[in-house]
Formats: structure tokens, C-alpha cells, sequence
């Protein structure tokens, strides 16, 4: 992500071209969480469903209105080395512009990157925890984790800016991060009861694929939107991110096809998002060729990372470990290896640039991962003393969480018998309506 | 009078109710049911983690004949029904009491 220091003279006017293409793609990254809701709620079972989808909604929601009081200051306010400071608080100060665009263009496009972050981490706590908990976890994390790793990374007064890290969209600072928040929750949530023991199939892998043509067609705004500008650069992430896409997409499948047997639509989707995901820190520093091996190897190494679960004895339900953790440090060490100063980064290691940035963006996703891993827990288990226990029941585990949290179910066939309504002072009668 | 009832594999339904209808049946129920036999479930893999599904979908066809019918429409449902791969389904017979037909209130085989 190129500089984001707020010039504050009204003379300049924004160039119109670049403001345009970031507004679209700030609308396109908006579009991705509720791909991601499907691309989760298909993976569920349809007792859960209504709770993953509101989940990834709310979250919207909810950091949509955080984010423009003290989120993005945080962020992305001068501040120092780690944390912004409270300049930009309610969006003060934002009249002008960055670069060749407002600021509010930015912080509007940076808003829904900081909604869908915290939202990733969703499916790995999918079919267990409680609401309550969930919305005071992804308040505080939002602030506390997300804001200042986005802060090291992008501000050009992070640490990790000018130790000279390259994140290009949000390998890091959004999948990285996403991921080891992921596990960490995992771990202090607990299993689910039966796994690994009981099936728990996806209950709608239609929805799966719908959610993953949805991210991706968002993701050109994610990673050419990051380009802050409708020039080459926006269409050389463009063209990587499809390229690596695609290819991911034939490594995941390839890898069970050899493995278990068959071509999974599943496989396909996950493969697409694996590929994404890796790219995206890498998508203005790699060539359109280089791409192609990033994405085949993020494919497949993604493919066998999703076992790591059953290894270890974590309950990630629906592999944010294995798709973004795994992903986005695959993607940023990457960086170091394919790399290339005719895209526009750094060279890498197989570019003649030596073990340089490879060091870098160790250092950067490392302590990234980190920071995040340890505030994520601490984080959860604060949470959990304070509302006695982050899980639901195990009558409403078993039972379904939609029907017991949100008192609805998404299927007639979950309802379980017939309905009926109850007529209450509130609801206009019927009598009434026809007459009307 | 019998009730027939019938397990078969989905995709036979049409053929069946074809064969019963030809040999006179005036009306039957039919029900999307699942369970197994001998042929167990099938396996499913997801993300390399494998599953297996002990239920597989089936229809159940029900038949209310009288008692000198009954052997026939058996031999009508298996005929239909025959795949000869395995997980065909099952048929059995059930005595009936009394059946009633609610709109005129006859009983037993004139309510057929």
C-alpha cells in the first residue's frame, strides 16, 4: 500500500479517474463479507446456518460504526512506531486528500478491510459460541489487534513500514492476522462436541461456490482498489490476482485428486480462496508468470495444511488456519522468492535479491502472528470471565444455534412441525389489512 | 385387506407407479424415507477428512390391495423396481384391519 500522509490543501483538487476506481473498489471489498458469509454458511450445518450469516453481517455492522470513530485514527493516525494516534477520532481532520484522492475515499475503502478481517476469523469458531461474547471479541480485537498490526504495517510511521515489509493488500494485516486470531479462539473455545468423531458435513456447497464467486469478484477490489489509483499498478494486481487464482484453484484440486479420489467442488472453492489470499500480499511485487507458481503452491500446500487440525487436536471448523493463516504467511514469505523489481517490489531470492526481504517479511508476518496469537487469547479469556463461559449450552449446541440465539431457522424442514401465528397489540390484524 | 409397502431406490419411482397403474392400483402413498440395508451407507470426503453416510435417500411406496392382490402387486412392484445392483430395496406385506374412505364413510374393501 503506497503512503497515505493527508496533504490538507483544499486548492488541490482529486483526481477523479483514481477517486472513482477506489469508491468502486471499496464497494467490491464491502461485497466479499457477505460472500464470505455464504462461502461459511454453506459449510455449516443447517442447524447453524442463520448464526454464521449474522455473524459475518453484524460484523458489518458493527465495525462499520467503529471504525469511523476511532478505528481508523487508530490506524492510520500519525501516532508512532506502534499504535495511531486520536487525530482523526469521528473522522476529524479528513477533509482532505491522500494522495490523488480524499481522505474519506480512503478510510471508506481501509473501513471495509477492517470489517471483513475480524469477520474471516468467524468460521473457526463457527457452531459454538455465544452472541454476546462474539460482539465484545470482535469489538475489542477490532481496536486492539486489528487497527495497530494495520498501523505497523501501512502507516508510513508502523515499524514494520520502515523496516521496509511489503504487504502489498493485506496479507498480513488482514489474512495473517485473521488466521492466528483464529486459532486462538479455537483453542480457547474448545471442540465442538463430536468432532472429530461425528460428521459434520457442509449443508449446502452450492451456497460454498456462490460465496467463493462472490469473494473473488470482490478481491479485484481488495487488491487493485490497494493500488489507491487506476493506473498500472491496480491493473498489474489485477491481472496476478486472477492468474494465481486460477492456478491455486487446479493445485488444490489436483492435490485431491491424487489424495482422495475425486474433484470436489468444495476442494475448487476453497482452492480459489487459498489463492487469493496468498496473493495478496504479493499482488504489485510479482509478475503475471510468477504469480502462477505462487498460486499453484498456495493451492496445495493450503490443501494439506486443512489436515493440520486433526494433527493437532484444534477444532477449526472450517479452516481459517489452513486457508489464511497458512495462506498469508505462504503469500508474504513469497514475497522474498518471487519478488521482482520489474513488477514493482523488491527482488526476491530467485530474482538476484539475496535473502534481504525475505528476512524482512519474516520479521513482519512473524511478529504479526504473533502479537496477534497472544492479544487474540488474552483477548478471549478476559472476554470469557467477564460473561461466564464464551459457549452456548450443549442442548443448544446439539439443538442449533438459530433457532436458540436468533429464534429462526432457515429451513421449513428445521422447524419440525406446523406453524402458526400468534396474533400480539403490535401486529396489524388481518381483519384490518383486508379491510384496508 | 394388505398394505404393500415398498423401499426402492428414487430414481425407479416412476417405473413402479408406471407398472402399478397399468396393473390397476387406483392410488398409493409416497414418502421420501432414508435408512440402509445390506449395501451399509456410501463414503464422502470433504477437505481430505471422510465421511461416512450411513442413510442413503430412498422412497417408500405404500399400496392398500385386497388380500387376493396382494401377491401380485409384490411381484408388479419387484419387477419395476429391479436394478440387480445392490441397494434395490425391500418389499413387504401388512395385514389390515379396516380401511375407511373419509368422504363416504365405507369400510373395508369397498373403501379400496
Amino acid at each position: 500500500m503506497v503512503s497515505t500522509v493527508a496533504f490538507l490543501s483544499f486548492a488541490a483538487k482529486p483526481d477523479t479517474g483514481d477517486t472513482a476506481w477506489v469508491l468502486a473498489s471499496a464497494a467490491l471489498v464491502l461485497l466479499m463479507t457477505p460472500g464470505l458469509a455464504f462461502f461459511y454458511g454453506g459449510m455449516v450445518r443447517g442447524k447453524n446456518v442463520l448464526n454464521m450469516l449474522m455473524m459475518n453481517f453484524i460484523t458489518m455492522g458493527l465495525v462499520g460504526v467503529l471504525w469511523v470513530i476511532v478505528g481508523y485514527t487508530l490506524a492510520f493516525g500519525d501516532g508512532g512506531a506502534l499504535v495511531g494516534d486520536l487525530n482523526h477520532w469521528k473522522l476529524n481532520n479528513t477533509s482532505g486528500l491522500s494522495g490523488t484522492i480524499p481522505v474519506l475515499a480512503f478510510v471508506m475503502f481501509q473501513a471495509m478491510f477492517a470489517i471483513i478481517t475480524p469477520a474471516l476469523f468467524t468460521g473457526s469458531i463457527a457452531d459454538r459460541i455465544k452472541f454476546g461474547p462474539f460482539l465484545a471479541i470482535i469489538t475489542v480485537w477490532s481496536l486492539l489487534v486489528y487497527s495497530p498490526i494495520a498501523h505497523w504495517v501501512w502507516s508510513p510511521n508502523g515499524w514494520l513500514f520502515k523496516l521496509g515489509a511489503e504487504d502489498f493488500a493485506g496479507g498480513t494485516v488482514v489474512h495473517a492476522n485473521a488466521g492466528a486470531a483464529g486459532l486462538a479462539l479455537a483453542i480457547v473455545l474448545g471442540k465442538r462436541k463430536g468432532w472429530p468423531r461425528e460428521p459434520m458435513r457442509p449443508h449446502n456447497l452450492p451456497f460454498v461456490l456462490l460465496g467463493a464467486g462472490l469473494l473473488w469478484f470482490g478481491w479485484f477490489g481488495f487488491n487493485a482498489g490497494s493500488a489507491l489509483g487506476a493506473g498500472r499498478t491496480a491493473a498489474l494486481a489485477f491481472t496476478t490476482t486472477s492468474t494465481a487464482t486460477s492456478a491455486a484453484m487446479l493445485g488444490w484440486v489436483l492435490v485431491e485428486k491424487i489424495r482422495d479420489g475425486h474433484p470436489t467442488t468444495l476442494g475448487a472453492a476453497s482452492g480459489a480462496v487459498a489463492g487469493l489470499v496468498a496473493i495478496t500480499p504479493a499482488c504489485a511485487f510479482v509478475t503475471p508468470f510468477g504469480s502462477i507458481f505462487l498460486g499453484l503452491l498456495a493451492g496445495g500446500v493450503c490443501a494439506l495444511a486443512t489436515g493440520l487440525k486433526f494433527r493437532f487436536g484444534y477444532d477449526d471448523a472450517l479452516d481459517v488456519v489452513g486457508v489464511h493463516l497458512v495462506g498469508g504467511v505462504l503469500g508474504a514469505l513469497l514475497i522474498g522468492f518471487l519478488g521482482s523489481k520489474k513488477a514493482g517490489g523488491a527482488n526476491g531470492l530467485l530474482y538476484g535479491g539475496g535473502f534481504t526481504q525475505l528476512g524482512k517479511q519474516a520479521a513482519a508476518v512473524g511478529a504479526s502472528v504473533v502479537y496477534s496469537f497472544v492479544a487474540t487469547l488474552v483477548i478471549a479469556l478476559i472476554v470469557k470471565a467477564i460473561f461466564k463461559g464464551l459457549r452456548v449450552s450443549e442442548e443448544v449446541e446439539v439443538e442449533g444455534l438459530d433457532i436458540n440465539l436468533h429464534a429462526e431457522t432457515a429451513y421449513e424442514t428445521l422447524t419440525g412441525g406446523s406453524v402458526r401465528a400468534s396474533v400480539s397489540a403490535a401486529a396489524p390484524k388481518a381483519d384490518a389489512e383486508v379491510s384496508a | 385387506m394388505k398394505i404393500v409397502v415398498a423401499i426402492i431406490k428414487p430414481h425407479k419411482l416412476d417405473e413402479v407407479k408406471a407398472a402399478l397403474e397399468a396393473f390397476g392400483v387406483q392410488g398409493l402413498t409416497v414418502s421420501e424415507a432414508s435408512g440402509y440395508g445390506r449395501q451399509r451407507g456410501h463414503t464422502e470426503v470433504y477437505r481430505g477428512a471422510e465421511y461416512t453416510v450411513d442413510l442413503v435417500p430412498k422412497v417408500r411406496v405404500e399400496v392398500l390391495v385386497d388380500d387376493a392382490d396382494a401377491a401380485d402387486v409384490v411381484e408388479v412392484i419387484v419387477k419395476s423396481a429391479q436394478t440387480g445392483r445392490i441397494g434395490d430395496g425391500k418389499v413387504w406385506t401388512v395385514p389390515v384391519d379396516d380401511v375407511v374412505r373419509v368422504r363416504t364413510g365405507e369400510h373395508g374393501v369397498d373403501a379400496l
